[in-house]
């Protein structure tokens, strides 16, 4: 017993000195941490891995939510955060953060009514407000009848579903109906959560989901990923420029390059309702924020030096989990904000 | 070995019964440390919801307990709509619970034959057993569908009944009020079922074979003799189940569809003060998430008072019978 119990004992010491060299071997490696947005958490750990592979370097994300990956930041806790949601000039002024978005995501409507296809619904913003208002109370609404010719569409009640927890989904979903329904900005508004006027709440994206496809006549909006792995039928949009979209890579990125950048400070903008004729009027991004002048400068490089790699190389990292990569005239205008902004 | 001396002895005597009477001093102490940490615990809690919570609850308590909106755009938040949810739910999970379980508990006491005994008791014991998240699933897929299939024969029926139709009247969706009780319902019922059948073995063999000898029935016995004697315990695993219901998140959230409504009908969806706390406080900033830490808060008033109602039952109940 004795001899063994010290060989263990030996054992343990030689696990625990290689485990310090290991350590010691590591720390010339950075690490970096951020927090926030659970939207964007799958391809941020997609890139990190990937870009730990290459240059050592761990970027540990943790997907707690827009509002705790703020309050992280803002406490220093962590790198950098992510956020669904812009912050104004006031706070970014206080804090001393810069931000920039980092990858772009659509929403789209998402329906069950029987005999009409996937794709083969459209909606208009003043008439998807209707909808989630509850003043377009059934699918043969003569509003949606007036984009839908030649669809058969039921005298059959809608129910609406929308998202019960907070999300940047919601907030993107809300402030693009805010801004083509004077009604909606006026009754609802925009926010992670919000007031609604009818409907049931589902959790998640994937709670959403779930309700749509069991709930006949149902309709509900979710992250385009979702509507894709689920086949649940997803409408088609006129957007600002009064074409009909289809939700795909094209279009948000379309939505993208239009969204008015250059006069946004800060990247303070929102790019629901872009103007291009081809942009999906509901897309939407998340942003990092970081320190203009962080306590760890060299930390700070990393971060840069991450994202950068990320809008180069992690394009098609990005598209294999159904999000859309920043067209490249936005990643220039986010490069030169970074000479300007970040020391 | 010479005999120890007798006065050596009875020090020996008094240092031990010394060295006792102090070992028991300080176990008391460490129970009463034991107690009072359960109460600390409670107290923290309580305090710190009502801390985190009163930028909503003392700057318009009284809007906040009677208003049924809920508007985080507008920061205007009104709590009646969870805290309606909360008791209609859990009011008819113990509907449904109570009976069953006291069903099978007697069958497992009194009725059943030896061999079934062990494993239906094991059986329920492991219902209690499944995660929240599980029943939540299984509400989702496979409940919520088979709900929707039949609300529509519900409304036809129970809904023209004069009285209680206004309470199955709406939309099929499946979800909402009803669905999440029976949920619920499912949940307590191990709880109350183990309890009841643990007690319902304490009762004195001798008194129910007296009451046998005399001509009763089964029935009889177990009304007359087997719940009096064990009536405590049988309220208290009541009101452990019920301690479950009210705090149920999870399995909750998935089924009740999550809307801030107050309505009449149990087939309509409505929201619970922990699915509300639990889908909203990750993404709540400011008064937003203040006023979800004052539904933490009311919660405990809620818990609370219901155990408070309890109490004053059973006290009643055994002045009743005079003792």
């Amino acid at each position: 017993m004795f001899t063994s119990s010290r060989s263990m004992f030996r054992l343990g010491a030689i696990a625990f000195a290689a485990a310090c060299a290991l350590g010691s071997l590591s720390a010339q490696a950075t690490d970096i941490t951020g927090a926030g947005s659970s939207f964007v958490y799958p391809v941020i750990s997609k890139w990190s891995a990937a870009y730990a592979e290459k240059t050592g370097n761990q970027i540990n994300y943790q997907s707690i939510g827009s509002g705790g990956g703020i309050a992280q930041i803002k406490a220093g806790t962590v790198d950098f955060g992510a956020s669904d949601m812009p912050l104004d000039e006031a706070t970014l002024a206080k804090f001393g953060f810069a931000q920039f978005p980092d990858v772009i995501g659509g929403i789209v409507p998402a329906f069950n009514v029987t005999g009409v296809a996937p794709g083969k619904l459209v909606l208009d913003g003043k008439t998807l407000a209707g909808i989630f208002l509850g003043t377009v109370s059934k699918w043969n609404d003569p509003a949606i009848a007036a984009l839908n010719p030649g669809v058969r569409l039921p005298d059959a009640k809608i129910t609406v579903v929308h998202r019960s927890d907070g999300s940047g989904t919601t907030f993107n979903f809300s402030d693009y109906l805010s801004k083509v329904d004077a009604t909606w900005k006026s009754k609802v508004g925009e926010g992670t959560a919000v007031n609604w006027p009818t409907g049931i709440g589902g959790k998640g994206n994937e709670g959403v989901s779930a309700y749509i496809r069991q709930i006949p006549n149902s309709i509900g909006y979710v992250e385009y990923a979702y509507a894709l792995k689920n086949n649940i039928g997803y409408a088609v949009m006129k957007n600002a420029a009064g074409k009909v979209v289809q939700p795909n890579t094209a279009s948000f990125q379309a939505a993208a390059a239009t969204a008015d950048w250059a006069s946004a400070k800060n990247f303070n903008l929102l790019m629901t309702n872009a103007p291009g004729a081809d942009a999906w009027p509901i897309t939407a991004t998340s942003w990092v924020i970081v320190y203009k002048q962080p306590k760890n400068a060299a930390n700070g490089k990393v971060i840069l030096d991450f994202f950068k790699w990320s809008y180069e190389n992690g394009q098609d990292a990005a598209r294999s989990l159904d999000y859309v990569p920043l067209p490249a005239n936005l990643v220039s205008q986010i490069e030169n904000y970074w000479k300007t902004e970040i020391k | 070995m010479a005999p120890t001396p007798a006065h050596q002895l009875a020090s020996d005597a008094d240092r031990r019964s010394h060295r006792d009477a102090r070992h028991d001093a300080w176990f008391r102490r460490l129970l009463k440390g034991c107690a009072l940490l359960v109460l600390a615990t409670l107290l923290g809690a309580a305090l710190s919801t009502l801390w985190g919570g009163r930028e909503v609850l003392f700057k318009d308590g009284f809007h906040f307990l009677t208003s049924s909106t809920w508007n985080p755009v507008a920061d205007d938040y009104g709590a009646l709509a969870p805290i309606y949810g909360t008791l209609v739910t859990s009011l008819i999970a113990l509907v449904l619970a109570v009976p069953v379980s006291f069903g099978i508990a007697l069958f497992l006491t009194e009725i059943a034959p030896n061999w079934l005994r062990g494993p239906v008791a094991t059986a329920i014991e492991l219902l209690a057993s499944i995660p929240s998240i599980i029943y939540g699933m299984w509400g989702l897929f496979v409940f919520v569908p088979f709900m929707a299939s039949i609300e529509p024969t519900l409304s036809d029926t129970l809904g023209k009944v004069p009285l209680i139709g206004k309470l199955f009247d709406g939309p099929p969706l499946g979800l909402g009020l009803l669905t999440a009780g029976i949920v619920l319902a499912v949940m307590i019922l191990p709880f109350i079922c183990a309890v009841m059948r643990e007690v319902f073995q304490t009762v004195p063999t001798r008194l129910k074979e007296s009451s046998y000898a005399l001509g009763s029935t089964t029935w009889e016995v177990v009304w007359d003799i087997v719940l009096p004697y064990t009536r405590s315990a049988v309220i208290g695993g009541i009101f452990l189940g019920l301690g479950r219901a009210l705090g149920e998140t999870m399995a909750v959230t998935f089924v009740l569809g999550n809307a801030y409504d107050l309505s009449g009908s149990l087939l309509m969806p409505g929201t619970s003060i922990s699915s509300s706390i639990a889908n909203e406080f990750n993404e709540a900033v400011g008064t937003h998430r203040s006023a979800l830490i004052a539904l933490g808060f009311l919660l405990f008033v809620v818990t609370f008072i219901v155990l408070l109602i309890a109490r004053l039952m059973l006290r009643r109940l055994s002045r009743r019978e005079g003792n």
